[in-house]
């Protein structure tokens, strides 16, 4: 009969990360995932391209010169940028070892994603409603689907890191959920970057 | 009654007996096997050893039944085309079907046959030729074959159900945008390339990490044999080329389902945009496919020579070079945009620049072959056949890249002649010396020499007779893509010389499904696990490779791992311990399955079908994220027991 791994734990001693087998298997799933980031770079940098291309072709229709309301954009970058922050402390608090306030930090992690998220949905829905839609213009077209493929990602970070949440919760910290919390925080702060040049490319270059 | 009427002609595809005919097939096929797999009580073991299977070994098996199919579709498209063009004023298919059979042809060829193809040699060499377990993420890669099954099966209902894409395998707008085309054709185009699309960047991905982690100890990368360089190089390219893939596949989608505006000819939208991204994907994936082929000839050049590889540094140092300069020759596919003089300039030098390296390899496989012990195995014949055709497809590349000259056989026939050449030539050839080469290891027996030989020739006779007239055709004026042409243009009999070549390899292809058939029952068995006498570490394990692969972990000391410990002799002794495997899992299959529901409903606009589909693709995902019980360890009674049998 096969083995459970707590069973040849018991008998042989935790191999999972020190037989000279095995591979350190959280360590080549950071790796992984740094390789992920690496194409995801590459997904955004075609979606700025074809936003610069297309930012001037703007069909007759309003440019992002009359569109965007920086306030806004302004509160929705300092609630990302201080949610990149808390989720460091969070990781902090996880190699110190303390399960409560690594949850604590990553839940306030998420409430900021929310607001950040909240304030770009609101945004999407005031210029629709002033009818500036996806259909209207190219420029509109590639704006929406730059910004909105950011804005899934977030939305897709936060229903990861409830899921860690409720995991930390579960088994505490050991070497499984440790990998998670940081590849989530690995990914919040490529969001956080892909927002900065974001926010230069998009919205500053667009009310100059 | 008569709306359930309506929508029943416009869901399925009516009118053409041919497609009755499909009809009737699939219907009979799937009958066929669910009878068969109820009557003798296989559903269990259909699902507990392949459905949820995690191992490279098996997942190679399923990648390369995948891709035989594919190639018998694509090739039935060929044929069928052939027929259409044979002689002047054909009547055989209806124009729109013959747009449709050319654009499935090449994306099933592409994307279909050729990618699974490598995978199926990516996950039956690369673990056992770095001397590892498995891959560096077992259940990724099962998600990733069921993400590339589920995305072809989206693509091939189309001809029966709403109607397959007819804008080419390229799909350019606007004549794939929704103005010119409302149907779904080119949504089952998009959603299916965009689902099987993350799955390759998955395995890109995968075997990157493996390549790089999961070697055994004491194999430094200058120690890697060539074939998993190449796939190194290949998932470096999969890696950077398939996320603009992505990206204009989802823009064009996204201007069909939502009525944007990238790339229409209203509201500033500009269709340009989409063939450069397109093609920042489409020239690299020339690369990625062929590449791998290239590690095939290298491994099998030096095993029926005897002979280390001829130039090992230069060989890893062209294919680098190749995945680098690979990005700097897209545009090479539409000189005449209008780029101007020096853009066009730029990628013509570049597309002549990576046929240095190239050429590089050729010299170095002669001279690997150069005073060795050949054998003329089935594998070395696809190797040294592929080595005059390549050279002419090399050839007819450079012609095509002088700009200048691009404008007079630009969408030619001489393109198609050129491409095919390339693609069966260096593809085609490398990935079935690859399958004929490593069958012993994957199945336990060799296939018939005797048929190999018959289809081979087949094969090499039907490639010259078919692509050859085509280069003259290109210079005589005949387009690409074109459904029929007037009597008197002097084209009809070079067409009837290729559509003969079509149907002699088409014979080519069916005495290999028969060598296969026959070589099950009569195929030599391979007790040794070595039976070509290999190098590599593959070969030092039993045919087929046990569940774990290695019994204990090889310790490596150079190039040819395995041809070294033969000279030595050592049988070292070494301790078994348990093994640590990857449990199967059904979610990579369930979660594929939403993924075709999530892409079947937006084929259709039907939003509702979509959001449940994504759902429940979302919650597959967070079942595994809550599943820590993932693996097991084999223990040292089951190892010893496996081995000694």
């Amino acid at each position: 009969m096969s083995m459970t791994v707590n069973e040849v734990v018991s008998r042989f001693g935790d191999r999972r990360l020190h037989d000279d087998h095995d591979h350190d298997q959280e360590g080549m799933k950071i790796l992984g995932f740094w390789i992920f980031l690496v194409s995801d770079c590459l997904l955004f940098a075609s979606l700025f391209a074809t936003f610069l291309v297309l930012r001037t072709h703007i069909a007759g229709g309003p440019s992002g010169k009359e569109l965007f309301e920086m306030p806004g954009v302004t509160a929705e970058t300092f609630a990302l940028l201080t949610s990149s922050f808390t989720s460091g402390l969070a990781v902090m608090e996880m190699r110190r070892g303390n399960v409560k306030r690594l949850i604590g930090w990553l839940i306030v992690t998420a409430l900021l994603g929310l607001v950040f998220v909240g304030l770009e949905i609101d945004e999407f829905v005031k210029m629709v409603s002033e009818g500036a839609t996806i259909q209207h213009s190219a420029f509109l077209s590639a704006f929406f689907t730059l910004v909105g493929t950011h804005g899934c990602h977030v939305t897709l970070g936060l229903f990861w890191m409830t899921a860690i949440m409720f995991q930390l919760a579960r088994y505490g910290i050991n070497a499984v959920t440790q990998r998670k919390v940081f590849i989530a925080c690995l990914y919040w702060h490529f969001l956080d970057v892909v927002w900065v040049f974001l926010f230069t490319v998009v919205y500053l270059m667009g009310v100059m | 009654m008569s709306s359930i009427k309506d929508f029943a002609s416009h869901f399925f595809v009516t009118g053409d007996p041919l497609i009755y005919g499909s009809d009737v097939a699939i219907v009979l096929v799937s009958l066929a096997i669910i009878f068969v797999l109820t009557y003798f009580k296989k559903w269990g073991w259909l699902w507990r050893e392949w459905l949820t299977t995690v191992d490279h070994k098996k997942i190679a098996i399923m990648y390369l039944i995948a891709s035989l199919l594919m190639l018998l579709r694509g090739g039935i498209d060929a044929i069928l085309m052939r027929i259409q063009l044979a002689f002047p004023n054909m009547h055989f298919l209806q124009s729109e079907h013959y747009n449709e059979i050319f654009t499935t042809h090449g994306t099933i060829m592409i994307l279909f046959m050729a990618m699974p193809f490598m995978f199926a040699l990516y996950n039956a060499v690369v673990p056992l030729q770095i001397g590892a377990r498995d891959v560096a993420f077992p259940y990724l890669n099962a998600v990733s074959f069921w993400l590339f099954f589920f995305g072809a099966l989206l693509l091939n209902i189309s001809f029966v159900i709403g109607g397959s894409p007819n804008a080419g395998w390229t799909a350019y707008p606007p004549l794939s945008g929704l103005e010119f085309n409302p149907g779904p054709g080119e949504n089952f185009y998009l959603l299916a390339l965009s689902i099987s699309g993350i799955g390759s960047l998955a395995t890109g991905i995968n075997f990157l990490v493996t390549i790089l982690k999961m070697r055994a100890p004491g194999m430094k990368l200058m120690d890697m044999p060539l074939f998993t360089w190449s796939v190194l190089a290949s998932c470096v390219i999969i890696i950077f080329a398939f996320p603009p893939l992505t990206v204009a596949l989802a823009l064009l989608l996204i201007d069909r389902l939502l009525g944007a505006h990238f790339f229409t000819m209203a509201a500033g939208g500009n269709p340009m945009m989409y063939i450069n991204l397109f093609w920042i994907w489409g020239h690299p994936e020339v690369y990625i496919v062929l590449l791998p082929a290239f590690g095939v000839y290298s491994e099998v050049v030096s095993t029926f020579s005897k002979k280390k590889i001829f130039g090992y540094k230069s060989m890893v140092a062209s294919m680098m070079i190749i995945s680098v300069v690979s990005y700097f020759t897209w545009l090479h596919h539409f000189f005449t945009m209008g780029a101007g003089a020096d853009v066009n300039t730029f990628f013509a030098i570049a597309t002549m620049l990576i046929g240095i390296p190239t050429g590089v390899k050729i010299f170095n496989w002669i001279f690997t072959m150069f005073r060795g012990r050949i054998r003329l195995t089935q594998a070395m014949l696809w190797t040294i056949a592929f080595i005059p055709c390549f050279a002419i497809g090399g050839a007819t590349g450079v012609m095509l890249a002088i700009a200048p000259a691009d404008y007079q056989y630009h969408n030619s026939y001489f393109l198609i002649g050129h491409f095919h050449q390339a693609l069966i030539g260096g593809v085609v050839f490398g990935y079935l010396a690859g399958l004929y080469y490593w069958w012993p290891k994957m199945f336990g027996f060799k296939l018939d020499e005797r048929l190999g030989v018959w289809a081979f020739w087949f094969w090499q006779i039907g490639f010259y007779v078919c692509f050859m007239p085509q280069y003259a055709l290109g210079f005589m004026g005949m387009t690409r893509r074109i459904y029929t042409y007037p009597d008197g243009l002097g084209w009809g009999s070079l067409n009837l010389v290729s559509t003969v070549g079509a149907f002699l390899m088409g014979v080519g292809f069916i005495i290999q499904v028969w060598q296969i058939l026959y070589s099950i029952k009569y195929g030599e068995r391979d007790v040794t696990g070595d039976p070509w006498d290999g190098r590599t570490l593959e070969w030092s394990i039993p045919s087929p490779a046990p569940l774990y692969n290695f019994a204990v972990i090889p310790h490596v000391k150079g190039m040819d791992a395995w041809w070294m410990m033969k000279q030595e002799m050592k049988e070292k002794p070494a301790q078994i311990k348990p093994i640590h495997m990857p449990k199967n899992s059904g979610i990579p299959f369930i979660m594929s399955v939403f993924f075709f529901i999530a892409g079947f409903g937006l084929t259709f606009h039907w939003f509702w079908m979509g959001g449940f589909g994504l759902l429940g693709v979302a919650v597959c995902m967070f079942i595994r994220s809550f599943d820590y019980d993932t693996d097991y360890y084999i223990t040292v009674d089951e190892i010893k027991r496996a081995e000694a049998s």
